[in-house]
């Protein structure tokens, strides 16, 4: 997005409060919108995003969920069925896993078995809690793992704006969307519209224009491309660079003529490299673009084994920018020739953070 | 349970340094529990534990300094760094495992109480849970499963009348605990959780019942986080419950309450309880010295184990 001149019409606000205004604004317009989450109301209101809620609607439409994922998963698809629109909110991806049965059958496949009958308008957000030492059970993104879903849509939004249309869009929607936020987003910050409006969630955005090498990421992975893309500007690499934000339906036409015209591919995938959304982004541009390709595409991606609590394991352990460069490296030997002053140009441009913290302010304890 | 009691607030206290970079469930309040119960178990018993696991771990005698290790993300933790806080265990002990998902351990400890069954062996298994842990429904198909098959195990629910900052009241229907037991035909008995001599005197009971193959059971004790949910702060000011509450339980402070006890039945005295802490908050010291001085994990082991 062009930055603004005019300072007074920029309304700066991080994440989380933009998910939290597009979960508010759709709720005033559809009173079948319904929320569940466990603590909804709580001092924390799962990390702000639904705080006060139950000050602008009717207490009944704001359930306090048991700790029962499974059951209030049932829930909020069969008061679907019905024509609610339930938004369930929990505070860590893992903590749907005990709901997969009623996610993967009822809500992705009700549709399809009624012949269109019953439809499924639920929102399922779930955080990515990533940092201060969560351990293996607690920070996972297995965004993956609900795109082999067919009947289910998957987003990761990004930025501030576009999550909170999308979050709109999401609920507007009449099929089971999985909202994968990384709690790392919620700080980022930017301007924010103060009304209703939708971002799609059908495709991806282009973010950066470049002829040199398309790269796709999504969620923190954008930001990491973008510090990238900035740097390796001085270089003369212009990366065409795509924020993902829909991982099912996954629609890669803009991809595929970014590839066309950069012939270098490069996925960055929030979850799992292996079995990735970049593994079957690669294998669809490689099936579909083979002839316009001039290096083989690179998947970057979580490795192959969990992620430990402990700082001391964590380094080189996510899809940072450095991996980035170094896959880059690959396909740019210019990259090579000055890959000392770029790493120091890394260190340099970088907020000095501890690897396990998402902000300055950040101090634990969860 | 002084002891224990000591180690958390050395953690909480410490906890502001950032060292110590996981979550941190602190039982301050809830001690009672895990010593009654632990203290009537012999070494080959097994307990599984939750997200709020020190204090089970600790009373079940789990090694300290491998504990400290692990909350400071050390190589010589419990897990090596891998778990943190909330994946204590110390196999040894007896302390099989604890499991940061809400009621997940639950069912670990059946299969550990149906080991016990098959092999005709007479260790008896505890399940330690909370009260937002019967919310889910591997709760009652743990139980139904152990109550049909007679298992050794006794289900232990710590009512600390919350999960995270929501009452039980908005959650759970006004009934006793023991009536979800006995839907499962699980007999089930309710007692004071700050009084560390009757859950162990009661514990001690249904292990004999346990191990004539009269099992399984639920243990209900009643008991207060002193503390925030996570953290190692107090946090009556944010609202969700009242500071008469928190006065009404920190009168029934399981330790204030055993001390009173030790007064009056063993002529101990202020004096013996002052030594007492001073002689274990030096060996809590060590430990923690040795939790801070131990080594961070090479990154190049984080690959190791993934399969056996
Ligand atoms: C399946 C699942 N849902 C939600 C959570 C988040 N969570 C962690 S601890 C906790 C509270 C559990 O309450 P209770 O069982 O009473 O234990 P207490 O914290 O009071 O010891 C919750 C909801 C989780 N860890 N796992
Ligand atoms: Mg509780």
């Amino acid at each position: 997005m062009p930055k603004k001149k005019n300072k007074t019409k920029q309304r700066i606000i991080p994440g989380s409060e933009a998910i939290r205004e597009g979960l508010i604004e759709a709720a005033k317009k559809d009173r079948n919108v319904i929320f569940q989450a466990e603590g909804v109301s709580d001092p924390s209101s799962v990390y702000g995003t639904t705080k006060n809620l139950e000050k602008i609607f009717n207490k009944k439409r704001i359930i306090e969920m048991p700790l029962s994922e499974n059951a209030m998963t049932g829930v909020a698809i069969g008061a679907s069925f019905l024509g609610k629109r339930p938004i369930i909110s929990l505070h860590r991806v893992e903590f749907a896993l005990l709901a997969l049965e009623q996610i993967i059958n009822n809500a992705a496949k009700s549709h399809y078995t009624s012949m269109g009958q019953h439809s499924v308008p639920i929102v399922i957000r779930l955080i990515v809690g990533r940092g201060w030492g969560q351990g293996p059970e607690h920070s996972q993104s297995l965004e993956n793992l609900f795109s082999m879903i067919p009947g289910l849509k998957v987003i990761t939004p990004t930025f501030p704006a576009d999550a909170k249309g999308m979050i709109i869009s999401a609920i507007e929607d009449n099929n089971p969307v999985v909202v994968i936020e990384h709690r790392w987003c919620h700080y980022i910050k930017g301007h924010v519209p103060n009304k209703y409006y939708k971002s799609q969630i059908k495709e991806p955005i282009k973010i950066k224009n470049g002829k040199d090498v398309t790269i796709v990421a999504n969620s923190l992975n954008v930001i990491e491309c973008l510090f990238v893309a900035k740097i390796l500007k001085k270089y003369k690499i212009n990366i065409d660079l795509f924020d993902l934000r829909v991982c099912r339906p996954l629609e890669l036409g803009k991809i595929k003529k970014s590839v066309k015209k950069t012939g270098k591919l490069i996925t960055v995938d929030l979850g799992s490299k292996i079995l990735g959304i970049g593994s079957e982004i690669v294998s669809e541009i490689t099936s579909s673009c083979f002839n316009y390709l001039k290096k083989p595409p690179i998947r970057i991606g979580m490795p192959d084994y969990p992620t430990p609590s402990s700082r001391g394991y964590l380094k080189n352990h996510y899809p940072d920018k450095r991996k980035i460069i170094n896959e880059l490296s690959k396909l740019f030997p210019i990259i090579k020739k000055n890959y000392k002053s770029i790493m120091i140009e890394i260190d340099k441009e970088s907020k000095k953070l501890p690897i396990d913290v998402p902000d300055p302010s950040f101090k634990g304890p969860f | 349970m002084l002891f224990i009691r000591l180690v958390e607030e050395m953690i909480a206290e410490k906890y502001k340094e950032q060292k110590m970079r996981c979550p941190v469930h602190l039982s301050i309040g809830q001690e009672a529990a895990a010593v009654g119960v632990c203290n009537a178990l012999s070494k080959k018993d097994r307990i599984f534990s939750t997200h709020r696991s020190h204090s089970h771990y600790l009373a079940k005698n789990g090694d300290l300094k491998k504990m400290l290790a692990e909350i400071y993300g050390k190589l010589s933790g419990c897990c090596g760094g891998r778990g943190g806080s909330m994946h204590l265990f110390d196999k040894s002990a007896g302390v099989t495992a604890s499991v940061p998902l809400v009621s997940s351990s639950i069912a670990l400890a059946t299969g550990s109480a149906l080991n016990s069954k098959i092999n005709n062996t007479k260790e008896v298994t505890i399940s330690f849970l909370g009260d937002g842990s019967v919310e889910e429904g591997i709760f009652h198909e743990s139980l139904n499963f152990a109550s049909i098959n007679k298992l050794p195990i006794i289900y232990v629910c710590e009512n600390n009348l919350y999960s995270v900052y929501t009452h039980l009241n908005e959650r759970q229907p006004l009934r006793s605990f023991n009536k979800l037991g006995e839907a499962h035909a699980v007999k089930s008995i309710t007692c004071d959780g700050n009084n560390v001599s009757k859950v162990n005197e009661i514990t001690l009971k249904l292990l004999k019942e346990c191990k004539k193959n009269k099992g399984p059971f639920l243990l209900t004790l009643n008991t207060y986080r002193h503390r925030e949910h996570c953290g190692p702060n107090y946090d009556n000011n944010i609202g969700y419950r009242t500071e008469k509450e928190f006065k009404h339980w920190k009168k029934k402070d399981p330790i204030l309450v055993f001390k009173k006890e030790l007064i009056r039945k063993y002529k101990f005295n202020e004096k013996n309880f002052d030594n007492l802490s001073k002689s274990l908050t030096k060996k809590i010291s060590i430990a923690f010295k040795y939790a801070e001085k131990s080594k961070l994990p090479n990154p190049s082991l984080i690959s190791k184990y993934v399969y056996a």
